[in-house]
């Protein structure tokens, strides 16, 4: 696999190979700096006072006792704020003509619409004094009633916005043919109809939120360091919303600490640190507590979803129906409103089906607002349509295994025209499904089940399966634009040889944890003929690198870096001119290999491709109108979306006394076509299914009824810790995507999307023959005990 | 009030406030920042150090109960010639970090364990480190590294 990546350059052979980490050095000494770590002297710290309900009016706020208080430099209101921006927070992700966004300022004025809403914020010396005098800000309320459960707000019961019609935000249709989807349905001979709840989540990084903006004392120029995933968007969005030229603004995202989506927005935070340094002249910095980490950065998931499939008598699905109920929370962060478009076109899953119906309201409630987390709708139509294959194969009594195999989308339809609108580039699905089953030893763990049911043991085992394809590489502009998405989705990169023969790459695509300076070096050290250590990666500051679109949505290798492969081979070309000339030879008879350019089959009399990046730098003698130095760049707008697809299997041991579920052993077959680094996509994948276990077993945001955060620390909030999960045993097959020069997918969402609804399935398998079919997220053992009560037994015990 | 602490050998007597956390005195006072601040409810183990050789999470402690106490953080584990500790070298060799953000503690929270447990099964590495968080790994790749390093030898921090 790995030669072919990169065929036809100076391979030294490090693609594909599991080449360690270079990142790891400074992660693991502690030298790495966070933005907490940075030492700026003279910052003012600032500290957020937060609405402590759910929905309220702000009657008075008070900011005169805080104000005397030790340290304390400034205590602002909404009000007092109020002219410092040019425009609300931004959403950049209108998905319909009429959608609703509430203005949202990133210090609220008049109401407070979910608890954790900013009220007024505090400057002083010291972090401590921030916040003793944040909590003698006297803010008056009227608690309105609040719009909390996402059903009850749908029909608008009560209203999340006083001045607004109704909570809905939009309704987004994909009906292709409405009248194939009703015949469908009139015709089958066997239905299912399954509502799925996607709790939300939070998605807690391990690093809290942390932002600093430190004024340059000549020239206006403001440096703003953030946790964030997105600098480049960020330095767009900062400016527009705090009307600061944007120019003067100069991102840097130092080390950051996990992101999953939750670092890729552009928060309250980042704009009043950027406002209050230009209104004071002065450092200011902030760091987010855990709790408040769980209510002022945005929830995953959140979602109602009733999903119904029509198949034939051999369990052909030939239509699926889904309507989604979808939270948005009390506002529009930067995608929220998008999240579900993301999934609307996979709820066929990877099976080929003829007929389709998908429509999303999203919803307002007085709540965090949502927004993307890991996967981003692709977790969601997974779950649903994975679960609903499952009832299917319960129905009719069939293997789940065989009902997969029976509807796959066959490797011969490749490229596949989807009834959503997609075109799937390649793929295998059976490979990865057969691949996972004779891993995990379907069959004897069958028989054993079997066993276990006869001899009415306690601890009943259960298989779940999943089989998913998700859409990657985000994303083609013009796609985009059809969707209403209000940026492109390229990425660009520059690829530079230094005098001595170092080379540089600067890349749009913003690290935080995927190893990408690994990646990327290893990419450009086969193109070169260098050693990766060679190759030093600039990211992660518009000063270094002024444009790139950033991280999310499994698209830093298959936009970013085919841009960074697309840059070497323009910089080789470049020198193999330069090579040619100095061997006096045509280019096209030179060959590159380790590093050196030479005439086919004559490679003792080549030239190294460091000479002449010397050579193009002192400039002295270059052929006629050749540019001075060895420098090239590209953008790269992808032409299609990748579709990374897998299947995983979960095995579970479900105690019927005290419902404790233990997730005993997990298997994942993914592929994400060609591999760069087998390690870290190996580490990508084991990430992605704890998250995903998680949400299947551990993890829910909760609310009371007055719209409270229940649950605002980790000792509520069940991260799963290593005694809580297996090690995994993952398996790869490698279908190229032909999208894209690398052959390459991504993978960072893929575990997460493949495990929730494995190991949920994996439960209800268990427990199928005494009735149970469905069980809600988090899998709780109360709510599986309490399941197996009321649950009534399968005549004859079918599956 | 006046504390005497020694950091990764080093001894230094500093007036800090008596409210001040342990992982405050280390990040803030003596400017050790590879120890993370990852919540506020001694939950995810990202400031574990060491105490005189066993694990402590900084953020449990105030900096006044380290007085005269020797302290071991991230920053005092690799050699001065910046030869990573075989724990720190496990952990690169088998990828047990990605965001790096719980590492340094999760890496004295297994100098610890390995003290306790030299040999221990993947059932009691898991259980030992059930006091720290990770969202990156799923774990796995640290278990492994964990495993490895029992391993090695030479671990004694």
């Amino acid at each position: 696999m790995s030669a072919t990546v990169l065929e036809g350059h100076g391979t030294a052979g490090v693609v594909g190979t599991r080449m360690l980490r270079r990142e790891d050095p400074a992660l693991l000494s502690g030298e790495a700096r966070f933005v907490h770590d940075l030492v700026v002297p003279g910052a003012l710290h600032m500290a957020v006072v937060r609405s402590p309900y759910a929905h309220a009016r702000i009657t008075s706020v008070d900011v005169s006792v805080a104000l005397g208080m030790p340290g304390v430099v400034a205590a602002l209101t909404g009000a007092d704020l109020a002219g410092e921006w040019a425009s609300p927070m931004p959403c950049a992700w209108p998905v319909t003509a009429d959608m609703q966004s509430p203005e949202h300022l990133p210090v609220a004025l008049r109401e407070a619409c979910y608890v954790g809403d900013a009220v007024a914020v505090v400057l002083a010396g010291s972090q401590a004094e921030a916040q003793d005098a944040a909590a003698a800000v006297a803010v008056d309320y009227e608690e309105l009633p609040a719009a909390v459960d996402l059903e009850d707000a749908a029909r608008d019961g009560v209203l999340a916005h006083l001045d607004a019609p109704s909570n809905r935000a939009y309704t987004w249709e994909l009906i292709p043919d409405p009248e194939a989807v009703r015949r469908a349905f009139d015709d089958a001979a066997v239905t299912v109809k399954e509502r799925y709840v996607q709790q939300r989540l939070i998605p807690a990084a391990m690093e809290p939120r942390g932002v600093c903006v430190v004024p340059q004392p000549f020239g206006g120029e403001y440096v703003v360091y953030s946790s964030t995933q997105i600098p480049h968007i960020l330095r767009t969005m900062l400016g527009m919303t705090a009307g600061v030229p944007e120019e003067r603004i100069r991102v840097i995202a130092p080390s950051v600490g996990g992101g999953f989506g939750s670092k890729l927005d552009v928060y309250a935070e980042e704009l009043l640190c950027l406002a209050l340094a230009r209104r004071l002249r002065r450092p200011v910095r902030w760091s987010e507590e855990r709790s408040e980490a769980a209510q002022a950065t945005i929830h995953g998931r959140g979602q109602v979803q009733d999903i119904e499939l029509a198949a034939d008598a051999d369990g052909r699905v030939k239509a699926v129906r889904v309507h989604l109920l979808a939270d948005m929370g009390a506002y529009l962060q930067l995608v929220t409103p998008g999240v579900p478009i993301l999934g609307a076109f996979l709820y066929h899953g990877t099976y080929d089906v003829p007929a389709y119906s998908f429509t999303c309201t999203g919803v307002f409630t007085n709540k965090t607002p949502t927004d993307a987390y890991r996967g981003a709708g692709r977790p969601e139509a997974t779950y649903a349509i994975e679960r609903a294959m499952d009832a299917l194969a319960r129905k009719l009594g069939m293997d789940p295994a065989e009902l997969r195999r029976r509807n796959f989308i066959g490797a011969d339809k490749f490229p596949y025209s989807s009834v959503a609108g997609l075109v799937f580039d390649s793929g295998d699905y059976e490979a990865a499904l057969d691949k996972a089953l004779g891993l995990v030893g379907y069959e004897a763990l069958r028989q054993e089940q079997a066993q276990r049911r006869s001899d009415g043991a306690t601890k009943l085992l259960g298989v779940g399966l999943s089989s998913y394809v998700e859409m990657c590489g985000l994303a083609p502009s013009r796609v985009l634009a059809s969707l209403h998405y209000v940026a492109g989705g390229w990425e660009t990169a520059t690829v530079r040889m230094l005098p001595t023969g170092k080379v540089q790459v600067v890349t749009g695509a913003t690290p935080h944890g995927q190893g990408h300076v690994t990646s990327w070096s290893m990419i450009v050290a086969d193109k070169l003929g260098v050693p990766p250590d060679d190759v030093e990666v600039l990211h992660s500051d518009t000063g270094l690198s002024p444009l790139g679109l950033d991280t999310y949505g499994s698209r830093s290798l298959s936009v970013g870096g085919t841009a960074i492969a697309l840059a070497a081979d323009r910089l080789v070309d470049k020198a193999r001119l330069l090579a040619a000339y100095r061997l006096e030879a045509a280019p096209e008879d030179l060959e590159l290999s380790d590093g050196q350019f030479a005439v086919r089959g004559t490679p003792s009399t080549g030239i190294g491709i460091g000479t002449l990046a010397f050579e193009a730098f002192t400039a002295h003698d270059l052929p006629e109108g050749m540019e001075p130095n060895l420098e090239a760049s590209a953008t790269y707008d992808p032409t299609n979306f990748t579709f990374p697809f897998g299947t995983h299997v979960a095995v579970v041991e479900v105690d019927t006394e005290t419902g404790r579920v233990d997730l005993v052993r997990y298997v994942g077959v993914d592929d994400c076509g060609n591999q760069i680094n087998p390690l870290i996509v190996d580490g990508q994948v084991h990430g992605g299914i704890a998250q995903g276990v998680a949400q299947a077993l551990y993890e829910e945001a909760s609310y009371d009824e007055r719209g409270n955060l229940l649950t605002t620390t980790l000792a509520d909030y069940l991260v799963p810790a290593a005694s809580d999960l297996p090690s995994f045993t993952l398996g790869r097959t490698v279908t190229p995507s032909p999208s894209n020069p690398l052959g390459v997918k991504g993978v960072g969402e893929a575990g997460t999307i493949a495990s929730t609804p494995a190991v949920v399935n994996a439960v209800v398998d268990a427990l199928s023959h005494l009735g149970v079919e469905d069980l809600e997220m988090p899998v709780t053992p109360e709510r599986v005990w309490r399941s197996i009560g009321a649950a009534a037994p399968v005549p004859g015990g079918a599956r | 009030m006046r504390v005497t602490v020694t950091v990764n050998g080093t001894t230094e007597t500093h007036d800090v406030e008596a409210r001040m956390l342990l992982v405050q005195y280390l990040r803030e006072v003596r400017g050790l920042t590879g120890t993370n601040i990852g919540c506020d409810t001694t939950s995810c183990g990202a400031c574990t150090v060491l105490l005189d050789g066993e694990s402590v999470k900084s953020c449990t402690l105030l900096a006044a109960q380290a007085d005269g106490e020797e302290i071991t953080t991230i920053e005092g584990m690799a050699a001065p010639d910046g030869t990573l500790h075989p724990i720190q070298e496990a952990f690169h060799q088998h990828h047990g970090l990605q965001c790096g953000f719980c590492t340094p503690g999760m890496v004295m929270a297994v100098a610890s364990l390995l003290k306790e447990h030299p040999d221990p099964s993947e059932a009691e590495v898991r259980e030992g480190l059930e006091g720290n968080l990770c969202r990156c790994t799923g774990y796995h790749n640290i278990v492994q590294a964990v495993l490895s390093a029992a391993h090695s030898g030479e671990l004694v921090p």
